[in-house]
């Protein structure tokens, strides 16, 4: 890129707080004229509240954020809207009752009370933009008969219609298909031709290695890598975040738990929310007293795919459960018949203290069934017991997600679905959960379905891999040859 | 201009006002009555349908704006035996007033939390009332010395024209650029604030409007009914009848809370032979429509339009 030439954007040293919660910790970058900046971080690492400071939808606490020159942190939204900064969000919430080019109209208005009527000019422009980005064949048709790729479209044409400086999309290929991606990286890379500064936010280097030309990588609120795509993938420190160290692993010999039926046997189950494909055929089984994990970045699907097992969300193709088809049981009726799922937002009753929150997964348990298995429980956990009279929501992250696989495991579950439990938690903290999922697995004969982004995490307790990456299942095996086939291909 | 011409929608209006102009030599004076308070509470609801369709602000106290231009005109001609367009100029002034004081809480808090507090503007100003009885009556309310007219025509004419005039201005509103960046921003505020519009100015402006009218209404409500009293312009339930209204005619439809006054109040004069039933069958019908016809009845007839 052209060296010498004066950033466009240039932040420094920026900072944000939620109470005692530090989002976004002394972060600075740079983006010139013409130059595609990728941010790239786990769930919960602050790339969406760097994104969210830019636009000024949170005001930062401490840094300077300068356009051009002019230092805009702190700015009311649309001000730093007006100043140059335009934003792609992620989800649409389109006009419904206005057409496509209606739409695009809404944001080439003046910000004005007296302007009763749009200027002439102004239809022609909107065509324009949609022509450009692909809407051209359908700006007089409603958002809402729209496929989800052209939704995209218009969230990119509005945020071009104001002609900004400085574009921030926020995971630019999110639930697109492979052709839709190659389309959209033009339409990105055009921004770049034009001489916008870019911003693509998303969730791993993998997906915008191919557009960008740089990567700041962050984890837990902080800049833990910078570089070129490349660089950044090979770094030790972001090797480590996404994939955690080295990996190790337990499987236990296949041929005991492999007999049989499975219990659970997912077969090509495909999910829409809305328009985006979430999950695409995947088919996965778990076998009684098996520990499988499915492995994937943030976004590949693996709550999706939870989801539609507990029944939360409708799904298409088949999922048998001890031989009979879920399909038409409520959300309860899939709970009682064995299958508990510990979410990867926890779900805690916040207010209820920690024994509470025991108690009422073991309501329907006799009472003296519910001693034993608090007993147990506390001996699995023994920071639970120590808490035991703390309000849930009082705890750290660490504790909070102990509580949670506590309380499911409370309703004596048949299949223990843990959805991220590592979400968010410090290395330390995962280390004690890991030590408690190893327990786990080697007193009970409990059968369980992980998730995880974090491989080293989700590795040695696995008997079984999948890897889950765009809503499809592209790789299965043992533990022990993940690391030689998948180790490299992952991030 | 001749697009505007060609417009089916505008013919339709036109033939209707006209109808509604012609009312006088074929209905009887007692539905001239009728209908002339479902012309005000038409305005009412049209107003509510600006801040609730367009602007996404759940108010349910219409009644708050609507019982300060009421009762701000009411007393100014009472007490100075001021001219009528003096009061209701003084009543739209202190209902825009409260508009602003309103719409304060509105950029901080949304949904069921504003709402909230507008339920407890009314409740508050209902006890003002109360407690300064020896200006505004109290509980029993108050005379005003001067009226509109004595003649039910006149006042029917009054009525159709103040809210014709009131329909075209927040029509054109709707439709116009502003009906637009106020639309995106209820239905996004953050997303309208990064197309760089100032959600504060557009939803202030919005209220402004809304009170405006309301207040307004208010006033020529209480110079046509000659008395200003909790129970014609400020009880909760009135507001929850102008909430109705708008929602049964169709929400951001503007004119079709004119059709869901007009069809509430006509429906509620023509079943008082139920005694006690009325309101109760009155109101199983706006039920029934607001969950067979989400989209209320003019948004129905819209939108089976698009449809096709």
């Amino acid at each position: 890129m052209t060296e010498g030439t004066a950033p466009l954007l240039e932040v420094e040293h920026l900072s944000k707080r939620f109470g005692g919660l530090v989002a976004v910790k002394d972060i600075g970058f740079k983006i010139r004229a013409g130059e595609i900046l990728g941010l790239i971080g786990p769930n919960g690492s602050g790339k969406s509240t760097v994104m969210k400071l830019l636009m000024g939808i949170e005001r930062p606490n401490s840094g300077r954020i300068s356009l051009a020159g002019v230092d805009i942190a702190g700015w009311p939204t649309h001000r730093i809207a007006r100043q140059g900064i335009g934003i792609v969000f992620q989800h649409s919430r389109p006009l419904r009752r206005q057409t496509v080019l209606e739409n695009i109209k809404l944001a080439l208005l003046p910000d004005s009370l007296l302007r009763l009527v749009a200027d002439p000019s102004v239809n022609d422009k909107a065509q324009a933009i949609a022509t450009r980005v692909g809407l051209g064949a359908v700006m007089h048709r409603r958002p809402t008969t729209l496929p989800f790729a052209d939704l995209r479209r218009l969230e990119l044409a509005k945020a071009l219609a104001r002609d900004p400086q400085v574009v921030l999309v926020d995971e630019p290929f999110a639930g697109l298909t492979q052709a839709e991606v190659a389309n959209f990286s033009e339409l990105i890379d055009g921004f770049r031709q034009e001489g916008r500064a870019v911003l693509l936010v998303d969730h791993n280097v993998k997906g915008v290695a191919a557009l960008v030309d740089r990567v700041l990588a962050m984890y837990l609120g902080e800049h833990i890598a910078e570089g070129s795509a490349e660089d950044v993938m090979q770094d030790p420190t972001v090797r480590r975040v996404y994939m955690g160290g080295k990996i190790e692993s337990h499987a236990r010999p296949e041929v005991e738990l492999r007999s049989g039926e499975p219990l659970l046997d997912v077969r090509g189950v495909g999910v829409l929310y809305g328009k985006a494909q979430a999950l695409d055929a995947v088919s996965i089984h778990v076998h009684e007293g098996e520990f499988v994990s499915v492995v994937g970045l943030n976004g590949a699907g693996k709550t999706t795919l939870f989801n539609a097992i507990s029944g939360i969300v409708p799904h298409s193709g088949e999922i048998k459960w001890g031989g009979s088809d879920l399909r038409g049981r409520s959300v309860a009726e899939i709970a009682r018949g064995g299958i508990v799922h510990c979410p990867e937002s926890r779900e805690l009753f916040g207010y209820m203290t920690v024994r509470e929150n025991l108690d009422l997964g073991g309501h329907h348990l006799p009472a003296a069934t519910r001693a034993t298995q608090l007993a147990w429980l506390f001996e699995l956990f023994p920071i639970l017991e120590a808490r035991q009279g703390q309000h849930a929501r009082t705890l750290s992250g660490g504790e909070q997600q102990m509580l949670a696989i506590a309380r499911a495991l409370m309703l004596q579950p048949r299949l223990l679905i843990l959805d991220e439990p590592t979400l968010g938690l410090a290395p330390v903290i995962l280390e004690q959960l890991s030590k408690a999922l190893h327990r786990l697995r080697e007193t009970t004969p409990i059968t369980v379905l992980l998730g995880e982004q974090n491989v080293t995490f989700a590795l040695p307790h696995a008997d079984r891999v999948y890897v889950l990456e765009n809503s499809r299942i592209v790789w299965e095996g043992d533990p022990g040859r993940f690391a030689r086939e998948m180790g490299t291909g992952y991030l | 201009m001749t697009k505007l011409l060609h417009s089916r929608r505008l013919w339709i209006a036109a033939v209707v006002v006209l109808v509604g102009l012609s009312a006088p030599w074929w209905l009887s004076a007692y539905f001239l009555g009728v209908l002339t308070t479902a012309y005000y509470f038409g305005v009412f609801a049209m107003s509510w349908d600006l801040l609730f369709g367009f602007a996404g602000m759940v108010n349910f106290g219409p009644t708050f704006l609507i019982g300060l231009g009421a009762y701000g005109a009411a007393i100014l001609n009472a007490e100075a035996g001021m001219p009528i367009p003096v009061c209701l100029v003084f009543g739209t002034f202190i209902s825009l007033i409260g508009g602003v004081l309103l719409a304060l809480p509105a950029m901080r808090l949304r949904g069921a939390y504003f709402g909230l507090i507008t339920l407890v503007a009314v409740l508050l100003m209902q006890y003002a009332i109360v407690i300064f009885a020896h200006v505004t009556g109290g509980e029993i309310g108050m005379t005003v010395p001067s009226v509109l007219s004595i003649d039910a025509t006149t006042n029917y004419l009054y009525a159709l024209i103040f809210m014709v005039i009131c329909g075209i201005v927040l029509y054109g509103l709707s439709r116009s650029a502003i009906g637009l960046i106020l639309e995106a921003t209820g239905q996004d505020d953050i997303e309208a604030a990064a197309l760089g519009f100032n959600v504060a100015k557009h939803r202030l402006a919005a209220f402004c409007i809304s009170a405006a009218l309301s207040g307004l209404a208010g006033g020529m409500l209480v110079f046509y009914l000659g008395a200003a009293s909790i129970d014609t312009v400020i009880d909760l339930s009135i507001g929850v009848q102008i909430i109705i209204a708008s929602v049964l005619g169709g929400r951001r439809t503007i004119l079709g809370a004119v059709i869901g006054a007009i069809v509430l109040l006509l429906a509620d004069e023509l079943l008082r032979p139920l005694g006690q039933l009325n309101t109760f069958v009155v109101s199983a019908f706006a039920l029934a429509v607001i969950l067979f016809f989400p989209d209320g009845l003019l948004g129905h007839l819209l939108h089976a339009g698009e449809r096709q």
